[in-house]
């Protein structure tokens, strides 16, 4: 038996340092919003000619008065994104670059997507996007509550929230760019991490109907290691499926497995060492099951 | 836990074979399929484009109470009450009257059955809101007023915008409402929608309006400018003729100059007032007029009395296909602003099926090899539920013949990864129950019991995140959500019965072996 419970403290230290980490990056840094947030226009396109690069594009763009323009490289040695803002929303902007940059480097782009997206658009994303994430820790938080006693409910959203605040922490330390998908990412890590917390759970409360005479640090520990080699298959095949995602689903995607693979591993390691050693610090025992059992 | 009846062995064996039957259906092409249902690809995977458009109503509700004010004035004349200092601004009209008579005027406003009221009748409340600000009274739009105002612009602008991308003839368009003023359109095919885009920026607002130098006109004049952006001319504010009047357009060659005009027809009350005009103003410039602008304003030379007359404007064939198209489809009611669009090419669409599709097999690989490693003959009955899970997912994705994104295959890989973890949690369940109970069947019975909770808690709330991700979510988002939440569906489907009935009958034949699992 692995003997978890001994680091309770030092990875509660550990993981507090890292949310105030995390904290201090999301306020000073910020996230690096998409325009799906941020609004402004992105040209993802493909030239045939092999003497464009991301240097002699910018170049090109900067003469335009775009505001802020971002080239880089996307995926293919041919293919680059472009992002600016679009601060006067012009109208026209798109056809403008097509014919300034077929008028540079003569006829060889193939623009394979365009998306613009309005200044009231994105604050309505934006706000759509915080409202989902917190409805659906509320829901969870009371799915729990409902199915276990308040000290469960506490330790899971507090597992729940080192994921989310930890996982955007990374993101704005990468500088990876925040977008739709990324909420749903989000999304999927609460689902994934509440799963994983709630599997140990319900063997905690099973191991604390079954024996009165372990203490609940002891009792988290055995909990853990009887549903470790669940734990472990269960992240080793869903990490299988994302990193297919992420190597082999095209850049689009890329964004959205990367959140999901830090999820994954972040939930993981919070529904042993967070959501476990709440229930230890709030000194759940027998009697905080029994008293539910009562009740129903 | 591991007893199956006949008949629920039946019934599962048809529930798989329909689905997988339902999800084969996709493989058709259109004419040979069973019945007529089959995925959606959504546009980010077929390419096309999706516009959100916006109705700027602020000319529409400028327009009603420049209405409403001359109204007011003539009300209250009649009833021998003076209005003074008539004003609109800010979406508002203000006015004084006399100390005497404010309260009357204040009454006749608030009674439900006042002619100054025509809205109560119909809505069952006001129109405006009378605020009395001491000194002056203002009117203003009321809530319920704005947003019926809101709905009928936005009815009329649905109608306009389908009639235009119809008579383009685009590929299966998608044209929804959206919030109170706005209208998305989705056109599934189109990588470039600059056509669409100027064709939809333009209200398409035509008058015919004489141009009148002498500034006499008692109706007044304005000074408008012409297409081209240079010349000005003072025109009536009087309209001859609007574009209601048209009755179809189209773009002709004109045989004596050689130039390409719009040929109109107008309709029997237009064509007698077409008549009356022209033959009373010969000699004079008659401007017509596009969103405001000059398209030009020749001299009538002759009555027109036969309806019909043309347009020229040093068009080019492809504007004055245009521009007759707007004339047939109708003016909008107010101008609409593109606040988002997304295209995506057709063969980046591609580009993106084929990575989800290495992607998704790849992962699927991945998993089955890891699983049959680990669980050898329950791996293969868990490998096996697995396709038969994937299978019936597509099938009743086929059914609601929902639309499939690229964010939805994430979902469907998801699904796969995340589908292991219940039969994990029972294999694993059984294990250690195996090494309390010798007997196979009590074992395996009760992992499957003591396993429950926790696979139904896991999974419960997974499908939570799902569904709040449904209705919170927008455009990809969703496409994931509706993946993800089938998917938990079809895995606990497939891990109680189709997984646990190859368990059942696997157990049972070897119910002796030692070390089953």
């Amino acid at each position: 038996m692995i003997k978890f419970n001994r680091f309770y403290t030092q990875f509660n230290i550990l993981s507090s340092l890292l949310i105030i980490l995390s904290l201090i990056l999301l306020i000073f840094k910020g996230l690096n919003f998409g325009i799906d947030f941020k609004g402004g226009t992105l040209i993802e396109l493909r030239s045939s000619d092999t003497k464009i690069n991301v240097s002699s594009l910018r170049d090109n763009l900067k003469q335009m008065d775009l505001g802020d323009v971002s080239v880089k490289k996307f995926g293919n040695d041919q293919d680059y994104l472009i992002k600016f803002e679009n601060k006067n929303n012009k109208k026209n902007i798109i056809e403008e670059i097509r014919s300034s940059l077929d008028k540079s480097f003569g006829n060889n782009f193939d623009f394979r997507r365009v998306e613009n997206v309005g200044p009231k658009v994105s604050a309505e994303l934006l706000k759509s996007g915080i409202i989902a994430i917190s409805i659906s820790l509320a829901v969870m938080l009371i799915y729990i509550w409902i199915r276990f006693e308040w000290q469960f409910s506490l330790g899971a959203i507090l597992a729940l929230f080192h994921d989310v605040i930890v996982t955007l922490g990374l993101f704005s330390l990468l500088n990876l760019e925040i977008n739709l998908s990324i909420i749903a990412a989000v999304l999927t890590i609460v689902g994934y991490s509440m799963n994983d917390t709630v599997v140990i759970f319900d063997r905690v409360r099973e191991n604390l109907r079954k024996y009165s005479d372990i203490k609940i640090f002891e009792l988290t520990n055995i909990s853990i290691n009887e549903t470790l080699s669940r734990t472990l298959i269960t992240s080793i095949t869903t990490l299988l499926a994302l990193l297919s995602i992420f190597f082999f689903g095209g850049e689009i995607l890329k964004g959205f497995s990367l959140a999901m693979i830090f999820g994954v591993v972040f939930g993981t390691y919070s529904s042993i060492y967070i959501a476990n050693s709440v229930l230890v610090r709030l000194n759940v025992s027998q009697k905080t099951i029994l008293k539910e059992d009562e009740k129903n | 836990m591991l007893y199956f009846s006949k008949l629920r062995i039946i019934s599962i064996s048809f529930i798989c074979l329909f689905f997988i039957f339902v999800a084969s259906n996709n493989l058709f092409s259109p004419d040979k399929r069973f019945f007529d249902k089959k995925i959606n690809l959504g546009l980010d995977l077929q390419g096309g484009s999706y516009l959100l458009l916006e109705i700027d109503n602020s000319p529409v509700i400028e327009q009603k109470l420049q209405n409403t004010t001359s109204t007011i004035r003539t009300y209250f004349k009649d009833k021998g009450i003076r209005i003074g200092n008539l004003n609109l601004s800010n979406q508002k009209i203000s006015f004084t009257v006399e100390e005497q008579f404010k309260q009357s005027v204040i009454d006749e406003f608030n009674n439900e059955n006042s002619e100054i009221n025509p809205y109560y009748p119909r809505f069952k409340s006001h129109q405006f809101d009378l605020v009395d600000l001491g000194n002056s009274l203002e009117l203003n739009f009321s809530k319920q007023g704005l947003v019926e105002l809101k709905n009928s612009s936005q009815d009329q602008a649905l109608e306009i915008v389908r009639r235009r991308i119809d008579e383009i003839g685009t590929n299966e368009p998608n044209i929804l409402k959206r919030g109170n003023d706005r209208v998305l359109v989705e056109l599934p095919g189109l990588d470039d929608p600059k056509r669409i885009k100027s064709l939809l920026g333009k209200t398409a607002n035509l008058t015919f309006r004489f141009v009148s130098n002498d500034n006499q006109d008692s109706f007044g004049v304005e000074k408008l400018k012409h297409e081209n952006g240079l010349d000005e001319d003072f025109v009536s504010k009087r309209i001859i003729l609007s574009g209601d009047n048209l009755l179809d357009a189209q773009p002709r060659m004109d045989s004596q100059t050689n130039e390409t005009v719009v040929s109109f027809t107008l309709d029997r009350v237009g064509a007698k007032r077409f008549g009356k005009a022209t033959s009373a103003n010969i000699g004079r410039q008659l401007a017509i007029i596009l969103d405001g602008k000059i398209i030009s304003a020749p001299v009538i030379r002759d009555t027109i009395a036969s309806g019909s007359g043309q347009i020229s404007g040093g068009f080019t064939f492809q504007s004055a296909t245009d521009l007759s198209l707007l004339l047939r489809s109708g003016a909008l009611p107010a101008p609409l602003n593109i606040i988002e669009e997304r295209t995506v090419g057709p063969d980046l669409g591609q580009d993106s099926i084929d990575a989800g599709m290495i992607a998704l097999i790849i992962g699927f690989l991945l998993v089955i090899i890891f699983i049959f490693i680990k669980y050898k003959t329950f791996g293969l009955i868990t490998n096996v539920t697995l396709i038969i899970n994937l299978l019936i997912l597509l099938g009743i994705l086929t059914l609601f013949e929902a639309t499939l994104t690229l964010p939805g295959i994430a979902g469907i890989i998801l699904t796969v990864g995340m589908a292991v973890d219940a039969n994990v949690l029972i294999f694993e369940r059984i294990k250690e129950e195996l090494k309390n109970e010798k007997n196979n069947i009590i074992a395996f019975d009760s992992g499957y019991v003591k396993s429950r909770t926790a696979i139904l808690d896991a999974n419960i709330t997974t499908l939570l995140a799902a569904i709040i991700l449904f209705f919170m979510g927008s455009g990809p988002i969703k496409g994931f959500s509706v993946t993800l939440g089938v998917g938990i569906f079809t895995t606990l489907f497939s891990v109680y019965f189709i997984a646990r009935l190859f368990t059942s009958i696997y157990v049972t034949k070897n119910k002796d072996k030692e070390a089953l699992i």
